[in-house]
């Protein structure tokens, strides 16, 4: 069973390509294997910036010899039939075998395809794949045609077992397949032969490659939580980062280093964007101080000096960028401590979109709209709220949010501090751009709530307004995400928002700014739009599709939060086995009821009298609807749905005793017209609490 | 790779010397800088323009270059209106490319046993010249020191063959060479020259007056029309009729237009530096640039020095250029 190795040697790879590219290699070369019909034990992919590679072991030595047998036309069909046959088959007339079958003489193909060696197999699957690799970006380089993600140097391509390796034949545009690899580029520049996957590993380490990237992740975490712990420090977890460095270099050598004393101020935000974004260092932690102290930066080699001249030069690039956003954090707050009037009016000349004016003319809708939601929020401070409206966006007209846009917010809240707002204007500058997303906290603090309601309901009714609504795969502006905001905002701090009214006042601002609308009813319009994104947020936290149309089909609809209590309480009750043979039995007394309407052309909602029951099961469910009735009514007014849907429960048992013991479709039509009467009182009893025709089952 | 015995550079000029002479050697014709105002070496027609067609080129050049929004009035350490650029453009791309860009590291003073030296992803696109291309920043102890970029295709034309290109930014390479942490204290001669002149003895003032020029003093009005009149003539020079009646050749007149677009490109700098420019306006004026630009490229295909010679077929090409 011999063994396969593959590599792929090449110029720089991008870091954030080398995990799909892995696994690609992995899945075209192994799935070409198998669809040759070679089987093998196992297989793993490894990836540095400067090679891909795959050893897949137990590899079979040949495949089977295949014999396939194809039943073609009559030997006299017409020639049309015969020539199909022998196109679909690739062969010629002279090698179809005549038989007899049943009546008459038929063709027969009969195709042998011998076993092929594994080497062949593996010399067409590998150009197969490197012809075809799914790179996100590819190019050519040179005179050539070929499309790599960087310029490819070499194929390494060996099959060997217990008896020797050899190399597997195989020329891609010029590069023939070899034994042999790179070291290091700097530390141990020049190739040498392999002769397996144990001894390709071992050679790359000796030649300063460490070949799997999950390793080389490791001893960079490792060895930068054993320096920043030896001088009482800690470095703050970045998953990401981690895996992009371990993408950079082929020799991690981790080297820790301190911030100059004169940026130790700047916001820990600040230092941690600027160092990973620009320098892709990770942030060390102070745990006396709290404070972002010091980084840690992964060469990609060993030095004489031990990383001396490097540290110093990471520092230096450092303290520049540090310099410019210590300049952009000075300037800032001086504009700040002046009132950010500066930046209020800057924002006049920011369009924010072309058809709905700039962010000055936003905040004057958000400002507008917080007088809007001021009934609906007993506990907001009114005036608190508009400041917060006012001063929410103003960073993006500063110098850090310039360079730093994924600041936003969180330099507001900094700026607004320093300007001397209170807590909970300064928080709503960074709280009113969340959520961010189906995980991201909900805020709670009502200033907080008021502007981020204000700010998406004037971005979701703006777009409405210029009909510009996401399609398909298409949200540009992120709308879904904003509407489900909403619902979030006020699901999950319990507002009882009229949403068709809020809409209506806010699309009503962007006509009075001289949009003109696109659609004749933005709010029912955007209303349907919430609806479907609930359902979609609702599913994902279990709540059956047909549950929620259930409580859809209610009055006051655009009140997010009762229909999310509504439908919490129905799918709670339907999973009980009295709110699953409640279901029963409504869907029985609503089709014979439905049925009965149909054929007799009426509307049987007269009222049923007790005094025409003839059993004791139906007297029992007169006296249940009763009860039923003076319970669910005042649980309804209170919004009490589980003692609503409990009072439904109690109905189960004598609806079932009823259906039991009584035939609704008697002769005597006065007792008829009574029990549908009866029926159509379940009917509304439970159409109180949700339309259950709705539900499926 | 044989490494030479590093020794460091003592000046600004020096640096840009064995620029000159390593890439001279290598090959390079080492050209002066073209003279008119543009954005970055990459306009310099012999980047741009020779990147066209399948004749072999190597060039290297320094390319002053002007950036009229980065103007700080000579103040910041690292951020000049004019600098300089240093561009190595070699078509087809070499397969040791990297190997020879690293040898230009040694040769002015980069000792790579001593420094972290990185290849980092960044593809690279320019608006203005229909042209994009695959390569990396290039990182000396975390600070990006060139760009390498393999080009894929220039005034949207496809590059076959592809030429590779290099980017250094000569005062920031140099600062860190040199030890300089403001641009205007790096020595341009050598200090101990008779009269040693830094950075700043020459450009701070320039620095100043161009930054007034570029963000207040500057006719706008002057400027758009200045626009649409390098648009005009880049566009008229395009439409003769190839047959020059003096010479009796086929003449056209590929550099005189793209002229006109280089002009057109930085005119439109100025006015953005001005701030007349709104965002939407923006893509429109890049488009109008990026328009002559792709003009221009095919113009000069249909020139001899841009003409893509015995070329039947893509398979054609590559075996020819295996032979």
């Amino acid at each position: 069973m011999p063994d396969l190795l593959i590599e792929l040697f090449s110029e720089e790879i991008p870091a954030r390509m080398q995990g799909a590219a892995r696994e690609a290699l992995k899945k075209l070369v192994t799935d070409g294997l198998v669809e040759a019909g070679l089987t093998y034990e196992g297989a793993g992919a490894f990836s540095t910036p400067r090679r891909l590679a795959l050893t897949v072991h137990g590899l079979t030595t040949e495949s089977k010899p295949v014999r396939e047998e194809r039943k073609g036309p009559r030997t006299d069909a017409p020639a049309a039939a015969l020539e199909g046959f022998l196109r679909s088959t690739g062969l010629t007339l002279d090698q179809l075998e005549k038989r007899a079958d049943k009546k008459a003489e038929v063709y027969f193909a009969v195709v042998e395809k011998p076993g092929r060696k594994a080497a062949d197999v593996v010399a067409e699957v590998l150009e197969r794949t490197i012809r075809n690799f799914p790179w996100p970006k590819s190019m050519r380089w040179g005179n050539g045609s070929l499309r790599w993600v960087r310029p490819l140097h070499s194929i390494l391509c060996i099959l060997g077992d217990e008896g020797g390796t050899e190399v597997v034949p195989l020329t891609v545009e010029g590069i023939t397949a070899g034994n042999t690899t790179g070291g290091h580029r700097f530390m141990s520049p020049g190739r040498f032969a392999v002769s397996s996957f144990d001894d390709y590993a071992a050679k790359l380490r000796r030649a300063h490659v460490m070949l799997d990237s999950a390793e080389r992740e490791a001893h960079i975490w490792n060895d930068a939580q054993n320096q920043a712990f030896a001088r009482g420090f800690e470095v703050v977890p970045d998953a990401g980062l981690l895996t992009e460095v371990a993408g950079l270099v082929e020799w991690p050598v981790v080297l820790m280093g301190a911030i100059g004393e004169e940026f130790l101020h700047l916001p820990p935000e600040v230092l941690q964007t600027s160092m990973r974004e620009h320098q892709k260092f990770f942030s060390v932690k102070n745990p006396k101080t709290g404070r972002i102290e010091g980084f840690v930066t992964v060469a990609n080699r060993e030095t004489a000096d031990h990383g001396a001249t490097i540290l110093k030069g990471n520092q230096k690039v450092l303290s520049a960028r540090l310099s410019d956003a210590r300049f952009f954090w000075e300037n800032d707050l001086r504009v700040a401590k002046s009132g950010m009037t500066e930046w209020a009016e800057g924002l006049k000349a920011v369009t924010f979109h072309n058809k709905l004016g700039s962010q000055a003319d936003r905040i004057g809708r958000m400002d507008s709209l917080i007088n809007d939601l001021a009934p609906f929020m007993p506990s907001l401070n009114v005036e608190a709220a508009k400041e917060a409206a006012r001063i929410a966006k103003l960073d993006l007209r500063s110098a850090m949010v310039g360079e730093f846009p994924e600041l936003q917010g969180l330099m507001g809240m900094y700026y607004a501090t320093s300007a001397g707002q209170p807590d909970d204007v300064a928080n709503a500058a960074k709280e009113h751009y969340q959520p961010l997303g189906p995980s991201d906290a909900v805020p709670n603090a009502p200033v907080s709530v008021a502007v981020a309601l204000a700010d998406k309901l004037d971005v979701l009714t703006g777009f409405w307004v210029i009909g510009e609504k996401p399609t398909g795969s298409k949200d540009p502006f992120a709308l879904r995400r904003a509407a489900l905001g909403v619902t979030r905002l006020a699901t999950e701090n319990a507002l009882r928002l009229p949403m068709l009214k809020l809409f209506a006042a806010a699309a009503q601002l962007h006509v009075n700014q001289g949009s003109t609308s696109n659609s004749e009813d933005v709010p029912t319009d955007l209303l349907a739009f919430f609806h479907d994104r609930l359902k979609v947020f609702l599913r994902d936290q279990g709540i059956r599709h047909d549950v929620i149309d259930a409580c859809l089909a209610m009055p006051g609809n655009d009140d997010l939060t009762l229909l999310v209590k509504r439908a919490e309480a129905l799918q709670a009750f339907l999973s009980t086995e009295d709110g699953t043979n409640l279901l029963q039995g409504f869907k029985r007394a609503n089709n014979i009821l439905t049925q009965a309407e149909q054929k007799d052309g009426v509307e049987y909602s007269f009222g049923a009298d007790p005094k025409f029951a003839e059993t004791d099961e139906e007297r029992a469910l007169f006296a249940a609807l009763d009860a039923g009735e003076a319970a669910i009514k005042p649980a309804m007014a209170a919004e009490d749905f589980a003692a609503a849907m409990a009072a439904m429960a109690r109905l189960r048992a004598p609806i079932d005793a009823f259906f039991t013991a009584v035939q609704i479709n008697t002769e005597n039509q006065i007792l008829r017209r009574n029990r549908l009467n009866l029926l159509h009182r379940i009917r509304a009893l439970v159409a109180q609490v949700a339309d259950l025709t709705k539900v499926e089952g | 790779m044989t490494v030479a015995a590093v020794t460091t550079p003592r000046s600004f000029q020096e640096i840009i010397l064995r620029l000159m002479t390593y890439w001279g050697n290598k090959g390079c014709a080492v050209l002066q800088p073209y003279d008119m105002e543009v954005g970055a070496g990459t306009f310099h027609p012999a980047t741009t323009l020779r990147s066209l067609g399948n004749k072999p080129w190597a060039a290297a050049y320094v390319q002053p270059s002007r950036r009229p929004t980065d103007g700080r009035y000579g103040e910041n350490p690292n951020r000049l209106q004019h600098y300089y650029q240093y561009q190595v453009l070699i078509k087809p791309s070499p397969p040791d490319l990297q190997d020879l860009y690293l040898g230009s590291l040694n040769a002015i003073g980069i000792d790579t046993a001593l420094h972290d030296i990185r290849f980092v992803e960044d593809d690279w696109e320019s608006p203005t010249l229909g042209a994009w291309g695959l390569g990396w920043e290039v990182w000396c102890d975390g600070m990006e020191v060139s760009q390498f970029t393999y080009f894929q295709q220039v005034g949207g034309h496809d590059c076959r063959p592809v030429s590779g290109e290099l980017t250094y930014g000569l005062e920031r390479l140099a600062m860190y060479v040199l030890g300089i942490d403001h641009v205007m204290d790096m020595p341009f001669n050598d200090p101990d020259s008779p009269i040693p002149l830094k950075y700043g003895d020459i450009f701070r003032q320039t620095e100043e007056e161009y930054s007034r020029h570029n963000f207040d003093g500057a006719d706008t009005e002057k400027l758009f029309r200045n626009f649409a009149e390098a648009e005009a003539e880049c566009e008229r020079l395009l439409a003769f009729d190839p047959l020059d009646p003096n010479s009796g050749k086929r003449i056209i007149m590929a550099h005189p237009a793209y002229d006109q677009c280089i002009k057109a490109s930085h005119l439109f700098n100025l006015l953005d530096a001005r701030g007349v420019i709104s965002v939407t306006e923006r893509q429109a004026y890049i488009g109008r640039v990026r328009a002559l630009a792709k003009k221009c490229a095919d113009a000069f295909v249909q020139t001899e020095a841009g003409a893509s010679l015995g070329v039947q077929t893509e398979a054609g090409t590559s075996a020819e250029s295996a032979a």
